[in-house]
């Protein structure tokens, strides 16, 4: 017994929950409202059997507005299809509600996202960084912030250019 | 020795000897523990009451470096990603610029990706039979696994070049066409195979301490497992049967002939006899590739954009330009020499737009987000590694069991922390 | 030490040769090169592999290219019991303070390699989570470039360090 769910159909239904959405290259994409987020995955799971959330992350727009896209990716595991669902974020208020009571696997990629953009996920159990270290300063996946490497300064050190270094 | 008089241990308000427990630290330098994953255990005696897995010890920048290179640069970070498995960090990235460029590699191409790639779940299989038995213990199985490790980096590197990191998967194809070495070499390989993993199987299935080690060990329900985005072998040994190369197949999966090993115990055992069962899969895989083989065919897309113009050829002294094509560009053509120019060093331009490629990595589900906006260089690339979803599963498959079954839980998890921390 | 000649006895050599080998052959040598060989014969590294470099260097440990022709397939868990600490793989800058405190713990004499071109300078990854090159953190000893480095490459590595290890003098 499949849930499957062909492309055509699922956009046409999605579409008429969220009426912004959009189909490319083989692949759903609804945009919501932050406040419509939680409504719109549980629906998405309850109805479309899009009850696996593959992954969260962001992406950052800084000439745009809103500046802050975080988008989650759903995977039917019985039916096969995919969906995803964007969120936007303005700069000022970078604030969006957690889907962790809901997907348990979205505590660490929250977690992640936090890290990258800074982007603060209420509701989390436990918003701290996961992948740099605990006293990092600054939120580096951000497209103004530099890539770093030989002039990074972390705890006041300061290590020169590679060519520059001599060890004799 | 001496009775501890009990009048003397420290009592609390109630008259009841205090205890305590005590939290450790293990990690992230440790022989156990599967690469720099640091563990902060709060232990009862032997018992785990709490564990917290904490990871970021290897986070490398991957995703912020690719926004600063070409497209093509690109597959040299992300195949670092996943270490043990560069071929589908590599696949899963090219088949998700590729559909952003609108584009499909020739069928060779698509023939040598999905032999490799099952090459490397075999390999990689190896490598947690040999750890996981390392930790456990079984020191031979870790010989024996790098031994059969070795024989798979050899037509690794008589084929791309190198043992590990290959970059050879690139946009459009194939960098270059199996040689007949190669060839050889496999179909050697594909007879010698089986027999070792009848040996694995000798050594382990009925020995009494890898079964008291693993039965019953690690337990993670289906229902757990989906909530936590848990993937690959650990959910089919669960009873789930999900594999992305048969629920959305890609690079021709669906015309292979292949089982989906499944088990409903959901411990450490089941997952050992998961893994050794797909590793006999794949190798049925790759002996149908062998035969697809016979046919040439181009290993690399025709449109002149997107094809990386480089032609290598294996020579005397190893993998080098084709002199052909060397005389072509640097004497015959100076079209050509500008758009090889061009292409090497400003890179593809791929159209706007966002993309979501999952593979089926030999840890599970193993996504790629891509983000176009134009340009010569990605603006986003989000890897989704399986093993980053799979850890978040440790505390529940591991608080209540002893320290030892911890190791042997998250044995069976498999993580590879270059893919969690990228 | 003069040797003494016994006549009748045909050695093919000249004195001066025979003073050399004898020399040589017992155990007159400094006390310098006597712990330099010493050392240089079995020893023990301290497992630090982080990344890609780490299964290369367990690739050299394992049979085929076995790193116990040399006594050195005893990987130490513990760093107070070893001497060698090959850093193999990208160093984060979370796992920095890490890498010197499992350094320090290390009881001299010890020594430093460097495996790969992420530990011996950042690698392809300069960016702000990689440390560029562990010689801002660890004295090393010797670097193995490669990415990852071939288990011959490493090999060859481990010979130069113990090349340096017999040479180097130790009471100074």
């Amino acid at each position: 017994m499949s849930v499957a769910i062909e492309l055509g159909d699922l956009a046409e239904r999605i579409h008429a929950r969220c009426p912004d959405t959009l189909v490319a290259r083989g692949e759903v994409t609804a945009i919501v409202d932050r406040d419509d987020l939680l409504d719109t995955l549980a629906w998405f799971r309850d109805e479309l059997d899009l009850g696996f959330l593959s992954s969260v992350t962001a992406t950052d727009r800084p000439d745009g507005d809103p500046r802050y896209w975080v988008v989650y990716e759903l995977r039917s595991i019985q039916g096969h299809h995919r969906a995803r669902v964007k969120v936007g974020l303005p700069d000022a208020d970078a604030r969006i509600p957690s889907v962790t009571p809901m997907f348990p696997t979205a505590d660490w990629h929250e977690r992640e996202t936090f890290d990258f953009y800074g982007i603060e996920f209420e509701g989390h159990p436990d918003l701290t960084r996961i992948l740099l270290p605990d006293d990092w300063e600054g939120h580096p996946l951000r497209k103004t912030e530099a890539l770093g490497g030989v002039n990074t300064r972390y705890h006041g050190a300061f290590i020169p250019p590679v060519d520059t270094r001599t060890t004799t | 020795m001496q009775d501890i008089p009990t009048d003397r241990l420290p009592r609390d308000a109630s008259g009841q000897i205090r205890q305590e427990t005590m939290i450790i630290n293990m990690g992230p330098q440790h022989p156990s523990t599967h690469g720099v994953l640091r563990l902060l255990l709060e232990l009862d005696g032997e018992t785990v009451v709490t564990c917290k897995p904490i990871v970021g010890y290897l986070h490398t920048g991957i995703e912020k470096n690719t926004e600063y290179r070409t497209w093509a640069q690109g597959i040299t970070y992300v195949t670092r990603a996943d270490y043990l498995s560069p071929f589908f960090n590599e696949l899963g990235y090219c088949l998700a610029v590729e559909r952003l460029l609108g584009i499909e590699a020739p069928p060779r191409a698509q023939v040598l990706r999905v032999m490799f790639n099952e090459l490397n779940r075999i390999s990689s299989h190896l490598v947690w039979l040999a750890t996981g038995g390392l930790e456990l213990g079984a020191v031979s199985i870790m010989l024996y696994g790098f031994r059969e490790r070795e024989v798979v980096l050899d037509i690794f590197e008589e084929v791309t070049g190198l043992r590990m990191n290959h970059n050879y998967i690139r946009i459009g194809g194939v960098i270059m066409d199996v040689n007949e070495e190669g060839e050889r070499k496999i179909r050697r390989f594909l007879q010698e195979m089986p027999k070792r993993i009848d040996d694995y199987e000798t050594i382990l299935n009925d020995n009494p301490i890898w079964r008291e080690r693993n039965m019953g060990v690690g337990v993670l329900s289906a229902a757990d497992a989906l909530a936590f985005g848990v993937t690959g072998p650990m959910l089919r040994s669960a009873g789930v049967a999900a594999d992305l190369r048969k629920d959305a197949p890609y690079s021709g999966y669906e015309t292979y002939n292949f089982d989906v090993p499944v088990r409903q115990e959901a411990d450490a055992f089941a997952r050992y006899l998961i893994r050794l069962a797909e590793m006999r899969e794949s190798m049925k895989i790759v002996a149908q590739c062998l035969d697809r083989l016979e046919e040439p065919g181009p290993v690399m897309v025709e449109d002149p954009k997107v094809a990386w113009p480089a032609k290598l050829k294996v020579m005397d002294d190893g993998i080098g330009n084709d002199p052909e094509y060397l005389r072509h560009i640097m004497e015959e053509s100076m079209e050509s020499l500008i758009h090889h120019f061009k292409l090497v060093t400003q890179g593809i331009e791929v159209p706007e737009g966002e993309v979501y490629q999952a593979v089926e990595s030999p840890r599970g589900e193993l996504g790629f987000y891509v983000v176009s906006d134009g340009g010569h260089r990605p603006y986003r690339v989000k890897i989704r590694d399986p093993s980053f979803a799979n850890l978040q599963a440790t505390p529940t498959m591991v608080e209540g069991s002893l320290v030892a079954d911890a190791i042997a839980a998250i044995a069976s998890l498999d993580p590879v922390m270059g893919g969690v921390d990228r | 030490m003069p040797v003494e000649r016994i006549e009748g006895v045909q050695l093919g050599k000249t004195p001066e040769e025979v003073e050399e080998e004898v020399r040589r052959g017992v155990l007159l040598t400094t006390l310098d090169k006597a712990v330099g060989w010493a050392r240089k014969q079995s020893m023990w590294p301290a497992t630090f592999g982080l990344a890609c470099c780490a299964i290369e260097m367990m690739s050299t440990g394992a049979g085929q290219y076995d790193l116990s022709r040399w006594g050195m397939e005893l990987f130490r868990g513990s760093p107070r019991q070893a001497d060698l600490m090959i850093v193999a793989g990208r160093v984060s800058q979370k796992m920095a303070p890490v890498l010197r405190r499992i350094y320090d713990q290390m009881p001299e004499p010890k020594w430093v390699i460097s495996m790969g071109v992420c530990a011996s300078a950042g690698g392809m990854f300069t960016n702000y989570a990689i440390v560029q090159g562990v010689d801002t953190i660890v004295p090393v000893d010797v670097y193995v470039p490669g990415c990852p480095p071939k288990p011959e490459m490493l090999m060859h590595g481990i010979l130069t360090l113990q090349q340096k290890v017999r040479t180097q003098g130790t009471f100074k």
